[in-house]
């Protein structure tokens, strides 16, 4: 379990203040313009050392990805854009973060900016958090009050902006391209890769993309040391991360904790055991609604991180840990995620358009037991047929839900189906 | 210059190119539904995918650069999987209505399907239906067939830069409309037709009457405009059925106007199909040799100076060359071909346009002078947009303020402004300091009466700046009535003073080869005799009329605005009694007791070459050498305006359509629509 001097998050669960004040009492934007007067290549290089991947979900190395910008780029100016339309279903992470501590998410602005020449980012908010880009918008007016943005930000000779932008409330505006697409005021549909955002993002200009959590960690990080982050959890999985457990726990809750976690240990701890007891879980999505489900038989003991919930056939994602008890329904929640991605699908792409809808009818279907056992396997080869034929992830995201669901519960499904057809037998 | 490796085939492809055009040059066939080599990549259908040697996914290969070494295969169990994946996504909510569909037999679905689909469909849920929309009386739609490629967006975007059509709705409720469904107001509208790969978007006007294979496909040349673009005429029996885009990358590329496009139901209505003769004050239907008789009785023994011969704007060369050859015979000085009135003639460099229609984009400062290139010439203002997009041209405009789809700087509504570009400074310099100038004078400029003040204006600021020339003609048989010498001869008159002779009882016979645009209420009691073929305008006032054939019923030479030779074919025979117009003019000639030196249509070629070599090198612009010395004159101060006043409406067989009409209307009422809403 995570020690309590080893929490980046400090205020996660709004106890302090969120204003500037209690952010520096709490160790924010402490000897900052001394970590960026130790140079680019130095943050960069620390960023790499400390094994920080990505934390919106795909676990891209954080450092590696800084280190992508080009060196000269002509001229063109470099922006940094963190991503902050969380809108993955379970994952309430960012949230919290802009809620209660957004200085640390500020401070990480600026040193990233910094490590990769940018004298402007934009902060893309989630079109539903109202209340956050409030509290995000306050805490950089303060920020700009106290002279840490703008001129000569945080006395580190670095001019720096802060933008935060409002988003319109759509899924696929967290997938990163879409997402300067909509910053650019298009509609926002992912863009055909190559190029990549490091060489044509923003504007056409060299542009990261971060995650909130990934962001805001690197402060800390920079000031603790490398060793330090990377002596946490897991080779290869190192570090902190915030979980976001919901569903059917006694208490559900965000809680930040090591890297390789077992899962039994996280919802134990931290969120009073599952509801009515562990021999009461049926199964749990561990990485927000686009990662494949695992039975409890896995879940007895499965670390949390990236690569154990990979060897598992699913993945880290956002670390939103979705419980299902013996009461749920599972074709149904699954059909309810079917029915969420043919909503969100951009409509762009060929695959995912048509295939979104059609997973959901059968879905749908499957939950009523309308269906014959056949279309069990025809669903996966068609989820198999929009798994990696997409523009975006998106289409990923739409299948593996179905594909967990098939490959660890297809008794529960072909039994629906006979359920239904010994009911239409008895009513003849 | 990376080396890619397809299926096996090393190919070495120029940089920047993709995988897709690699492929392609390996010979080997990639399906595809939203790329398209004219527009930007979307990248989007995913039929075009890929397995690429290192890449754990199948790769779009219309957006997938190629990089040195590369290994691509196309025809692995993984790439025939994906394309069949994307087939069946694209067929499940398709309705499959081919045997109703007027894209049947030329749809890339249907072709596509039989190619690299599968046969049955596992698909047992509703199909999508989506609510038509309307896009104005020359597109039709049924978007329950769209696949949503955003070609249609595309090219309204880029290339006709009318941004009307685009995507609402996301995920498979999105829908492609044109948001408010007005018309589209685009000249190039109905190439989006072309580029739909289904049925989602046909041909309004020729809706359910052929099936593709019906049609006998005749190669030819447009004369609507006089950009000469090239055309493919679909024709059932004696009927034109439709006109299609012809590729010409000197030319029109791939696109042609919509009235290139849709005039063919003009070629129907209104036909002269035998000759008529005025008989105390009415027209009676006669035999060609009545009219002929009747036109002897007037021409035999007529002093020449006492006849005159105008030629239209849609004439083919060889016409004109009988004509001009029947005139000299008879003596006659008074002939002319630029019914407008345009100022125009002598040096061939200062009537053409010398930088060519391809070497727009090469141009990097254009001076537009009294046109409105738009309405004139929808290919040349494609040209110029699509150079526009590429970055660093500048654009300046003397003449009407109108929108041209690209950012220009309005310098100025008349003479007034070129007089002081003459002195230098301002796009005068822009011009000077450009690498390759351009200056571009519309017949809104030489019309009037100073037309020759402007047009010596012009050509010196062309010489002082070093840009090269250009005339923008708007009619088909310009140039080459102008290379055949159809202008007065010494002492003769032009159209004004024919007009001016009829009028006062100085011109006895008017002989009108298909020309219908001029003051007819001028003509005074001359005796009009019109060759033609629509009852339009110069019918109305003839004593003989003598029925010709339109130019998609005779073999012709046309030469374009460049100057540039093209050979148009016959699709179609002429209705009725109605003959090719050289032949007309032969037998009139013989008639006449002075008949014309050529019997077959090869040695009337050979007696236009003799007269004007560059009509050997056909589909080749021949250079115009160095540009004259013209007299400078008095400018007046009024503002050019175009010549083309409804673009719709400009020749008698434009006139004679229907469907040119209904998009006359059309456009009336949006923009008065427009004008209410504002």
């Amino acid at each position: 379990m995570l020690k309590d001097e080893d929490r980046i998050f400090t205020n996660l669960y709004g106890r302090g203040t969120p204003g500037l004040k209690g952010a520096q009492m709490r160790g924010d934007w402490d000897g900052t313009a001394a970590l960026i007067e130790k140079g680019r290549d130095w943050i960069i290089d620390e960023m790499k050392k400390s094994g920080l991947r990505g934390r919106g979900g795909a676990g891209f190395p954080t450092g590696l990805k800084w280190s992508f910008m080009p060196k000269d780029s002509g001229g063109r100016p470099h922006y940094l854009v963190v991503n902050a339309d969380e809108s993955e279903p379970g994952t309430c992470k960012d949230r919290e973060i802009m809620r209660y501590d957004p200085q640390k998410l500020i401070e990480g602005c600026l040193i990233a900016s910094f490590a990769m020449q940018a004298h402007v980012c934009y902060i893309y908010v989630r079109g539903e958090f109202i209340a956050e880009r409030v509290a995000l918008q306050k805490a950089v007016d303060e920020a700009y009050a106290a002279g840490l943005l703008g001129k000569n930000a945080a006395g580190s000779g670095w001019d720096f902006d802060l933008y935060v932008h409002h988003g319109a409330g759509a899924y696929i505006c967290g997938e990163e391209t879409a997402l300067l697409e909509s910053l650019e005021g298009k509609k926002g549909m992912p863009r055909l890769k190559p190029p990549f955002p490091a060489n044509m993002g923003l504007y056409g200009a060299p542009t990261t993309v971060n995650n909130v959590e990934s962001i805001a960690v690197a402060p800390t990080i920079l000031r603790r040391g490398a060793t330090w982050f990377a002596g946490l959890g897991r080779p290869n999985n190192t570090g902190t991360k915030i979980f976001s457990i919901s569903g059917h726990v006694n208490k559900p809750c965000n809680v930040e904790e090591e890297m390789g976690i077992s899962l039994r240990e996280l919802i134990d701890k931290h969120c009073g055991g599952v509801r009515g007891g562990w021999d009461n879980l049926l199964a749990v999505i561990p990485g927000g609604s686009s990662v494949p489900m695992l039975p409890k038989s896995i879940c007895d003991d499965v670390l949390m991180d990236f690569d154990s919930l990979k060897a598992v056939q699913s993945g880290l994602g956002t670390a939103a840990v979705i419980v299902m008890d013996k009461s749920t329904d599972l074709i149904k929640a699954i059909a309810r995620l079917a029915a969420f991605y043919k909503h969100e699908s951009c409509g762009q792409c060929t695959p995912c358009r048509e295939g979104t809808g059609w997973m959901w009818r059968v879905m749908e279907r499957l939950v009523s037991g309308e269906a014959a056992v056949e279309e069990i396997d025809m669903l996966l080869d068609v989820t198999k047929r929009v798994e990696g034929h997409t523009i975006c992830a998106l289409g990923d995201a739409a299948a593996w839900p179905i594909q967990g669901l098939i490959r660890h519960f297809r008794p529960v499904l072909e039994e629906r189906i006979s359920a239904h057809r010994r009911h239409l037998a008895a009513a003849e | 210059m990376p080396k890619v490796t397809v299926d096996g085939i090393e190919v070495e492809v120029p940089a920047g190119a993709t995988l897709l055009q690699a492929c392609e040059a390996a010979g080997v066939e990639i399906p595809r539904f939203c790329y398209h080599e004219r527009l930007s990549i979307a990248g989007n259908c995913r039929m075009c995918l890929v397995e690429v040697e290192k890449s754990p996914k199948p790769v779009a290969s219309c957006a997938m650069p190629a990089s040195e070494g590369a290994i691509v295969r196309t025809t692995t169990e993984q790439v025939k999987r994906a394309r069949e994946g994307v087939m069946e996504f694209l067929l499940i909510n398709h309705p499959l209505d081919c045997p109703i569909c007027d894209q049947g037999g030329e749809c890339d679905l249907q072709d596509q399907s039989m190619a690299y689909g599968v046969d049955g469909s596992r698909f047992h849920e509703n199909k999508r239906a989506v609510e038509e929309k309307y896009m104005g009386p020359l597109v039709k739609t049924v978007m329950t067939r769209c696949i949503q490629c955003t070609r249609c967006v595309r090219f309204a975007t880029e290339v006709a830069g009318t941004p009307e059509i685009g995507a609402i709705g996301r995920g498979e409720d999105m829908e492609i409309t044109t948001y408010l469904e007005s018309t589209l107001s685009s000249e190039l509208s109905a190439n989006v037709v072309d580029l739909c790969p289904v049925g989602a978007l046909t041909f309004r006007p020729t809706a359910f009457t052929a099936r593709p294979w019906e049609l006998r496909k005749t190669e030819s040349v447009d004369v609507m405009d006089a950009v000469g673009s090239n055309i493919r005429v679909d024709a059932r029996g004696s009927e034109v059925i439709r006109i299609l885009p012809r590729l010409n990358e000197d030319v029109n590329e791939e696109w042609i106007s919509d009235k290139t496009r849709f005039v063919a139901d003009g070629l129907k209505s209104q036909r002269l199909d035998r000759p008529y003769v005025r008989i105390n004050g009415k027209l009676a239907e006669a035999s060609w040799a009545e009219a002929f008789a009747a036109i002897a009785a007037k021409l035999k023994g007529a002093k020449g100076e006492r006849i005159a011969a105008i030629a239209g704007d849609l004439a083919a060369a060889e016409e004109l060359k009988a004509l001009k050859d029947l005139f000299t015979s008879l003596g006659s000085p008074n002939i002319d071909c630029r019914q407008d009135g345009a100022k125009i003639g002598g040096a061939r460099s200062s009537y053409i346009f010398n930088a060519t229609i391809a070497g727009i984009e090469e141009a990097d400062a254009i001076l537009i002078i009294g046109s409105d290139p738009r309405k004139e010439a929808p290919i040349i203002n494609a040209r110029i947009r699509k150079r526009s997009r590429v970055g660093g041209l500048k654009v300046g405009v003397i003449g009407p303020r109108v929108d041209l789809t690209y950012d220009y700087d309005h310098l100025g509504a008349g003479p007034d402004t070129l007089k002081s570009l003459a002195s230098g400074g301002g796009f005068a310099d822009v011009l000077k300091n450009a690498k390759a100038p351009m200056i571009i004078v519309g017949q809104g400029a030489l019309t009037r009466k100073d037309g020759a003040a402007v047009l010596a204006a012009s050509v010196a600021l062309a010489k002082a700046t070093n840009a090269s020339f250009n005339m923008l003609h708007t009619a088909a048989a310009r140039v080459a009535g102008l290379d055949l010498g159809l202008v007065p001869a010494d002492g003769g008159r032009d159209v004004a003073a024919i007009l001016d002779g009829a009028s006062k009882g100085e011109i006895d016979v008017v002989y009108l080869l298909g020309a219908d645009e001029i003051d007819f209420t001028k003509l005074g009691s001359a005796f009009v005799i019109y060759q033609g073929t629509h009852g339009d305008n110069g019918a109305h006032r003839a004593d003989v009329i003598l029925p010709g054939a339109a130019y998609t019923e005779k073999d012709g030479l046309y030469a374009n605005t460049e100057g540039r030779v093209q050979r148009g074919n016959r699709a179609a025979f002429p209705p009725g009694e109605a003959r090719e117009d050289w032949t007309i003019l032969r037998a009139l000639s013989a008639e006449l007791g002075k008949t014309l030196p050529y019997d077959t249509h090869a040695s009337l070629r050979d007696a236009i070459v003799a007269a004007a070599p560059h009509f050997a090198s056909i589909d080749e612009v021949v250079a115009a050498g160095a540009l004259p010395d013209l007299a400078s004159g008095e400018m007046d101060a009024a503002a050019f305006d175009t010549p083309v006043k409804d673009f719709h409406l400009t020749n008698a067989i434009a006139r004679a359509s229907k469907t040119m009409a209904d998009c006359s209307a059309e456009l009336a009422r949006s923009r008065r629509g427009a004008q209410a809403a504002e």
